[in-house]
């Protein structure tokens, strides 16, 4: 009567074990495989470099002129800000959209592999900020960036 | 739940197959005060949006806070044509989600 309860628990501390071994030596530790899973400490990150950091494990990037960015240069309404991004270059795998000086600066992150790598979105600005454009392209990460004025009250200027 | 309404059309434009994406989600930053409770609204927004093209996965999206309210997302596909199936998925921080189906109609 009481040897099955008690075995069941050994089994179970067994199995446990096992487990916890697992996950120490890194066996069960997902890999980093970028936009499959939502990545929380990049898209929780407060600053730009941090959350390139946390997406490529990497913050130097190489500003490149086949990075199209198309913003407009003011922002009539600061939630719906439109913005167009084609990468001119082979091999893209990701393209990030990060605003500087957004609480959260880092915006969407896209895998592009199947696709052409191109991303159109509207997106929200906090104040007058520099917009980067992060593309993966073989393993390397190219850089564009621009400046979109806010104007608070929302005239448009 | 509330029902979030998605549309999608596509086109060519600049010589690609265009999909565009309407998905009706409120996207809240979890920052914004409610003027009338004067309490925090809490964060409600999509984490993950995926494109297939005829079954096959070919875009893998994730977003942050900063997106609109709304989200209009525009991809473009490597040799599409007319009647190509597509699938759009998503899903949020609050465990919501929703797919749309669809063709690609470039009449």
């Amino acid at each position: 009567m009481t040897q099955t309860p008690r075995r069941t628990f050994l089994k179970g501390t067994l199995a446990g074990g096992a487990l916890v071994l697992a996950a120490a030596s890194g066996w069960l530790v997902p890999r980093r495989v970028e936009a499959a899973e939502w990545n929380k400490d990049a898209f929780g990150a407060k600053k730009l470099e941090e959350a390139i950091q946390a997406l490529y494990g990497t913050a130097a990037h190489t500003p490149s002129g086949s990075i199209k960015l198309k913003a407009p240069a003011q922002a009539e309404n600061s939630a719906q800000v439109q913005i167009q991004v084609t990468a001119e270059l082979p091999n893209v795998e990701s393209i990030a959209v990060l605003v500087e000086k957004n609480p959260n600066p880092l915006l969407a992150l896209v895998n592009v592999t199947g696709a052409e790598p191109y991303l159109s979105a509207r997106m929200k600005m906090a104040q007058t900020s520099d917009v980067y454009v992060i593309v993966k392209s073989g393993g390397k990460l190219y850089s564009a960036k621009q400046n979109i004025k806010v104007t608070v009250g929302g005239c448009g200027g | 739940m509330a029902d979030r309404k998605m549309k999608m059309r596509t086109r060519m434009q600049d010589g690609h197959v265009e999909l565009q994406v309407l998905i009706a989600h409120p996207m809240e930053t979890g920052l914004r005060t409610d003027k009338n409770t004067q309490q925090k609204v809490p964060p409600h927004f999509i984490q993950k949006v995926t494109v297939e093209h005829n079954g096959k996965p070919v875009v893998t999206m994730s977003l942050g806070t900063g997106i609109s309210e709304d989200p209009l997302l525009g991809f473009r596909f490597k040799n599409a044509k007319n009647g190509d199936k597509l699938k759009v998925s998503w899903s949020d921080n609050m465990g919501e989600s929703g797919s749309l189906e669809g063709v690609v109609d470039l009449s």
